[in-house]
């Protein structure tokens, strides 16, 4: 760990201001990611900004109907809200899905959307890594990459982002809330997190200067026919092998709206407009749900050691689809696989 | 008199591990103290060019950087590095001794500074060029250069013509990949300097007298020089059987800066230390269509360091447990750029039992006979290399009560014929075997008048339980409430102890404590034969007991003196009596524990997800001095047999010679959610022969034979046998 500034934030405007005047500073919160980072000399911040007393901390009823989150909202907390549990159980399964109950309550909502990869060879900083020391080359390529992407990779970086959180926020439509020198911006979660490109030091979308303020959710909470099944090498507190959100609006049995995201594949919560398009007006069968599955997945590739995680997200996508349009959304709790 | 050995007592560490009271060896506070952090080497073969330590210097609060061009003398003879449990072949790692890299994780400096983030931050700075030589760390890759290091036992009839001809032959390769120990407790020493280049070194070990003796070597100092100290250990696991590199460390910067030092390694750190060596088994079982044996073949091909053979008997097992006219055992080494395995929770068993027992599930298939059936066809009484008796081996009875109370008559054999709404249910069983060693053990026991004890003794408790059957058989053996037994242990100055290792500290250090006890009885006895109408006049030792204070005749309890009046009489105020345990020589029996372990597995076939929703280890051990303790012990190896089976794996990206996975998030272990029944049964097993108590020790049968109940558990499950370790799901689709 390297010796850093620490400078506490007195508002958003002042947390604008320090990051603004350097370059080399980052933001804290929980610190659940960021300080494991330094103690592995990954991040190596000039200076601490902390802005965990910031008052983004509520989560609030909108206008239309649907909630904006504070930024610095802890994971449990918005995990157990009662209009979370109500309205958007699936963000609350996907949370509970995530981490251990200590990291949870540390976690905020903006430090999950930040979090990195946790590819091994970004931890390593003993090995050529492009996100972490861009043009030394990518190590997990050729390497050990069994828990790597299999979608949207690039020849420069094929690791993943771990979040639970941000796959259900990505299915859900979430707005992400961002406060800059010059006023506010808003953009949509699936742009919020960059595919890795030529440049994948670039986890997000956020410019110099920028921080998330909130997260919004739209009014539509597909409280009803929803599941996120997370697949891992043990049954708690471990990495994504491959996890779905899934959440459907039926009629009968017929579908008019249905949302699929996907965790532990991609460098981003991975969704595919055609598949979910394909659903409407389908009726909720396996055969549709293995085609939506199959567009979903078109142009998957795998490199020598995570082929297999290609048929367990088809799988798993059909598996998460049926246990939403059955209403027998995955436990959290109990991990046998409904 | 047994109020407390056999029962379910407490640990009578309990309240002050939970309280926070007990010390661990990093705990310990020093004035003055500085701290250490270790900087490594980030290529696994090859020799430093150059170390410019210069920036680390500079930094505010740094007191030093030890390298090897500048740290004090450190013995030049491998004699002197060679610890009580070090290879016998071999030239043992010496910790900044010149500019060699041996191993990726090799410590190359120690930062000393006031604080420790101090240290870490200043390790960053510390320069590093190295000349790389060319390396090779896959075992795999180079299994074509295994060879035997040791003379291979001696072959029983003609084991390759058997399997040859027999009529039913199962041959293949079974591969269990290196695993590290992770105890909680971060390996860590705090280096006391006491004046005058004297030490007092609280140490994170399974051997006070063998870290004592070491560093006396290393060093060149005299045994009063140095003292080391272990009160608490948080688990080792047989990663703190040799002497660490932290406590090299510790002791080189506290005499180089004649002040105290503490060296805490890193997580990431400890994973440079020593691990349960990758092996590849290979085992051969050749049958009669009739069931029984003909032939047995193990070879395994394991790895070690450059530098040391490290070798344990993977392979020897089935002599113990199957009866076959033909064997042939073989184990054999390849020497690659990585620091030396070392002993890991039933070193040798964990593997190559796993191995034998998945073969013996196979054969069982190909037999079309129940598992347990061909176990019972080829029964042992007798261990087959030395043709001996056991002392005792209930392994039978294990069988029959670990099948009962698992309800094996129901398992249908047909694999994938037991269903439990989508997942599928799979039933598995294997066999465990371990060794029931005893080793020279001393004990001092101090009785003062009031009727309070004083036990004491070198040995190590490493979370086992020793603080507690130490007290359980001294409070028996001495007629006194165990309230009033205070044990001490793991202090070099304290009554001679080998290292707490392979299970044998329970059985050794309890008949220790008899023997001082008898010492202390005999005293009494003469003090209170003295007394003038004395109940006990012209009693011979071995009729009188000491029961509730006092000394008494033991067939008739009422015909006795207190404690307090004998010394009173004697005009003494304590008893203090020293005594080395004595156990019969006998070359006539065999020693060993068994166990019998049967594992429900629950298999979401399509996604490939697998839960061990049962497990039932019935273990014949001889007597079990707790039963509350040995049931945790066996709790705790069937936990890390659930994590063999599915989740331990130190990964290795053979290109950089670099473990890949050197943190517990990554290195996955059993959390609670993958815990789930456990049944210990402690079947009786009376045992004449092996010690007076009949004891014979826990600490590593549990694990034994538990990944390859689960194995076959997932083979009857999905019809899948997988041979590699750990069975992750990506290995059950498809």
């Amino acid at each position: 760990m390297n010796n850093f500034q620490y400078s506490r934030a007195a508002d958003v405007a002042d947390a604008i201001r320090l990051l603004a005047a350097n370059p080399g500073a980052r933001l804290i919160a929980g610190g659940t990611n960021l300080i494991d980072l330094m103690k592995e000399n990954v991040e190596r911040p000039s200076r601490l900004i902390d802005i965990s007393r910031l008052p983004l901390r509520k989560v609030e009823e909108t206008a239309d109907g649907g909630l904006r989150i504070g930024a610095l909202v802890p994971n449990s907390d918005l995990a157990y809200h009662p209009l979370i549990e109500q309205r958007y159980p699936l963000l609350a399964s996907a949370i509970l899905a995530g981490a251990s109950a200590q990291l949870r309550n540390m976690a905020s909502v903006g430090g999950n959307l930040m979090q990195r990869t946790r590819c091994a060879y970004f931890y390593d900083t003993a090995t050529p890594c492009n996100k972490r020391n861009p043009g030394t080359g990518c190590s997990a390529l050729d390497g050990l990459n069994r828990n790597h992407a299999i979608l949207g990779t690039s020849a420069s970086c094929i690791a993943t982002n771990p979040s639970d959180m941000s796959v259900a926020l990505a299915a859900l439509g979430a707005l992400v809330h961002i406060a800059r020198p010059s006023g506010e911006r808003t953009i949509a979660l699936t742009d919020f997190h960059r595919l890795p490109g030529d440049t994948p030091h670039v986890d997000v979308n956020l410019g110099a200067g920028e921080i998330i303020i909130a997260i919004e959710l739209p009014p539509l909470g597909f409280a009803q026919n929803y599941s996120y099944l997370k697949i891992r090498d043990r049954l708690s507190y471990a990495f994504a092998l491959v996890s779905v959100a899934a959440a459907l609006e039926l009629e009968g049995n017929a579908i008019t709206q249905a949302r699929i995201a996907l965790g532990g594949v991609a460098h981003k919560p991975w969704r595919s407009l055609e598949a979910e398009a394909a659903l409407r007006g389908q009726a909720a069968t396996v055969d549709h749900f293995s085609h939506a599955a199959d567009l979903l997945l078109a142009g998957a590739t795998a490199r020598a050691h995570n082929g297999f995680k290609i048929e367990l997200a088809r799988r798993a996508i059909v598996r998460t689809l049926t246990q939403a349009a059955d209403a027998t959304p995955q436990s959290q709790s109990h991990k046998k696989i409904a | 008199m047994n109020a407390y050995v056999g029962t379910p007592t407490s640990r009578v560490d309990g309240r002050a591990k939970v309280t926070g009271t007990a010390k661990y060896a990093g705990e310990f506070p020093a004035d003055g103290l500085v701290h250490g952090f270790v900087v490594e080497a980030t290529i696994p073969c090859g020799r430093i060019a150059r170390l410019d330590t210069s920036a680390a210097l500079n930094v505010n609060g740094v007191l030093d950087v030890l390298t090897h061009a500048n740290r004090p003398p450190l013995a030049d003879n491998d004699e002197a590095w060679k610890d009580e449990v070090a290879p016998e072949k071999g030239s043992p790692f010496r910790p900044l001794y010149d500019d060699t890299i041996k191993f990726n994780g090799q410590p190359i400096a120690l930062v000393v500074a006031e604080d420790w983030e101090t240290a870490k931050f200043a390790a960053t700075l510390v320069r590093v060029e190295y000349e790389p030589s060319g390396f090779a760390t896959d075992l795999e890759g180079e299994r074509g250069s295994a060879a035997e290091t040791d003379e291979p036992p001696k072959p029983r009839g003609d084991a390759a013509a058997a399997l040859a001809r027999a009529a039913v032959r199962h041959e293949a390769d079974y591969v269990i990949p290196t695993e590290h120990h992770n105890p909680m407790e971060l390996f860590a020493t705090t280096a006391v300097w006491d004046g005058g280049g004297k030490l007092t070194v609280y140490d994170k070990t399974q051997g006070v007298q063998n870290v004592h003796k070491f560093l006396c070597g290393v060093f060149d100092k005299k045994p009063s020089d140095i003292r080391v100290i272990s009160p608490y250990v948080g688990g080792a696991f047989g990663s703190g059987l040799r002497p660490q590199h932290q406590v090299v460390l510790a002791t080189l910067a506290a005499l180089a800066l004649k002040r105290s030092v503490r060296v805490v390694l890193t997580r990431q750190q400890m994973y440079g230390l020593g691990y349960r060596p990758m092996t590849i088994e290979r085992v051969g079982l050749g049958a009669k269509s009739d069931g029984t044996l003909e032939a047995v073949t193990h070879e395994a091909i394991a790895v070690t360091s450059r530098y040391e053979d490290f070798a344990r008997n993977d392979t020897g097992w089935a002599e113990q447990l199957y009866s076959s006219p033909n064997s042939r055992f073989s184990h054999k080494l390849v020497h690659l750029d990585v620091s030396t395995p070392c002993d890991m929770r039933a070193p040798g068993a964990a593997s190559g039992v796993c191995a034998l027992e998945c073969a013996m599930d196979e054969l069982a298939v190909a037999l079309k006979i129940d598992p347990i059936d061909l176990r019972l066809n080829c029964y042992s009484d007798r261990d087959q290399s030395e043709n001996l008796p056991y002392t005792s081996k209930q392994l039978r009875e294990c069988y029959a009560r670990g099948a009962e109370a698992f309800g094996w008559s129901r398992r249908n054999p047909a694999p994938r014929s037991m269903h439990d709404g989508n997942e599928l249910v799979g039933w598995g069983m294997a066999t465990g075997v371990w060794e029931a060693l005893q080793m020279p053990v001393a004990v001092r026991i101090v009785l003062t008048s009031n009727g309070h004890a004083e036990v004491s003794c070198a040995a190590s408790d490493i979370g086992t339980g020793t603080y507690t059957i130490v007290a359980q058989v001294a409070a028996d053996a001495l007629g006194l409430p165990i309230e009033n037994i205070s044990v001490r242990l793991a202090d070099s100055t304290l009554p001679q102890a080998p290292v707490e290792g392979g299970s044998w500290m329970a059985a050794s250090s309890a008949h220790a404590v008899l023997a001082a006890a008898e010492d202390v009885r005999k005293e009494l006895l003469s003090l209170a034969g003295k007394m003038p109408g004395s109940p006990l006049a012209d009693a011979e030792l071995a009729d009188t007991v000491l029961i509730d204070g006092s000394i008494a005749r033991a067939a008739d309890n009422s015909r006795a003196v207190s404690i307090a009046d004998a010394m009173r009489h004697g005009n003494i105020e304590r008893i203090a009596k020293e005594k080395v345990n004595q156990f019969d020589e006998d070359k006539k029996h065999a020693r060993n524990t068994h166990s019998a372990v049967f594992a429900e597995v629950k298999i979401d076939e399509q996604l490939g997800v697998i839960r061990v929703t049962r497990i039932v280890s019935a273990v014949a051990a001889g007597r079990i001095l707790n039963t509350k303790t040995g049931r945790s012990q066996i709790m705790g190896g069937v936990v890390w047999g659930i994590g063999m089976a599915l989740h331990e794996e130190t990964v290795m990206d053979h290109r950089f010679g670099r473990i890949m996975n050197a943190n517990i998030a990554e290195y996955h272990i059993p959390v609670n959610a993958d815990v789930h029944d456990i049944d210990v049964i402690f079947v009786d097993e009376p045992d004449a022969h092996i010690n007076k108590l009949g004891v014979k020790g826990l600490g590593e049968i549990g694990i034994v034979g538990v990944p390859a109940a689960i194995a076959n558990a997932v083979y009857h499950a999905t019809g899948k046998r997988i041979r590699r370790f750990p069975i992750t799901l990506d290995k059950l689709l498809g």
